[in-house]
């Protein structure tokens, strides 16, 4: 029986990129798998849920802006709901090339890691951003080493594949804002192994970065905060 | 009685109806109305019991009787204040599974009809 899989590509604004996204995702053709894609669309202003259904996806609308974790918890929520074996989060800025998404696949396959992810750093190839946030990630590499002793170098990548049992957990509890390094601490508390595997990602063809100059140094401190008290927190 | 005594006990009591009319009126919930009817009843007592202050200030080693007054209001509101970020958290979280179960809901609903 083919695996069901999921791509949850969370949304705000994005009616730019979409029309390029979506075509790319329904040529892909994975032997093994059956595909779903699901657009959360985050209370955008513009066209998004119009474009994601012109493009045959299936979309979650959010009645209020949840920001980019509560969206995810969503998708994952979906997933939960309708027994889906394997979920991939996708930014939908075309950040995330889908035929790199195959080698989730793979590393999942190969390992049977709960959690993959699609890691900029490992192999230095393609899109690497600005040097302040390089430096931000960094820091992030040295918190999560010391809070999960993973060695997760691109802790802040938004392109990951859940297995039944991450998404069961992600589903029960998801980090609202900045998610990604958080969710490490709280996954790898609770027993997940945890994989990065290297992808290419491209520059984004549209829309802007959740994480600007100003918000910075809020985003440091609070994911900071954050991955002391899942450390400290009791697991699920 | 001392002017000062009447204007605060006036005072105090017009406070203690106004929570009052909006409890009634279900403008304020029950729970968040009990501190301040109890911050009230606490002003109606010292405005009555005149020494109250002095007595209080003595018992706490404080030299200076207003600095009680101040200590003890500042203390009282930031615990509150801590109390309503409490709440707002509280809200937070319900408010996201709402909003999450109505997407869930919606898709299965209207699906791609829309």
């Amino acid at each position: 029986m083919p695996k069901q899989l999921l791509i949850i590509i969370p949304c705000y604004n994005e009616q730019a990129s979409l029309p390029l996204l979506l075509p790319e995702l329904s040529t892909l053709h994975l032997p093994g798998y059956t595909i779903t894609t699901l657009v959360v669309n985050d209370c955008s202003i513009d066209d998004t849920v119009t474009v994601a259904h012109q493009h045959n996806a299936k979309v979650l609308d959010l009645p209020i802006n949840l920001g980019i974790g509560g969206a995810v918890q969503s998708g994952l929520l979906y997933a939960a709901q309708y027994n889906f074996d394997l979920a991939v989060q996708m930014d939908g800025d075309g950040q995330h090339p889908p035929k790199e998404l195959i080698k989730l696949l793979v590393c999942n396959e190969a390992t049977g890691a709960n959690l993959v992810i699609g890691s900029r750093f490992i192999e230095k190839e393609g899109f690497q951003s600005s040097f302040t946030r390089r430096l931000g990630i960094s820091y992030f590499h040295w918190l999560n080493r010391l809070f999960t002793g993973l060695h997760i170098f691109d802790s802040t990548s938004g392109f990951r594949l859940f297995d039944k049992k991450a998404i069961e957990l992600a589903a029960a509890y998801y980090p609202d804002e900045y998610p990604e390094p958080e969710s490490l601490v709280y996954f790898s508390k609770a027993g997940l192994s945890i994989r990065e595997t290297p992808v290419i990602m491209a520059n984004r063809q549209g829309g802007q970065s959740s994480i600007r100059n100003f918000a910075s140094l809020y985003y440091c401190i609070k994911v900071t905060i954050a991955m002391v008290f899942s450390a400290i927190r009791k697991p699920l | 009685m001392a002017r000062i005594q009447i204007i605060t006990i006036i005072t105090s009591l017009l406070f203690l109806l106004y929570i009052s009319r909006l409890i009634i009126k279900g403008k304020l919930r029950e729970e968040y109305a009990i501190v301040w009817c109890v911050c009230t009843v606490i002003l109606l007592i010292f405005s009555f019991w005149r020494s109250g202050l002095e007595v209080m200030s003595n018992l706490f080693g404080v030299f200076e009787a207003p600095n009680l007054v101040f200590t003890a209001c500042i203390f009282a509101i930031l615990v509150y204040l801590l109390h309503l970020s409490v709440v707002a958290s509280k809200l937070h979280k319900q408010n996201k599974q709402m909003a999450q179960d109505i997407a869930l809901l919606k898709e299965k609903v209207y699906g791609n009809a829309k």
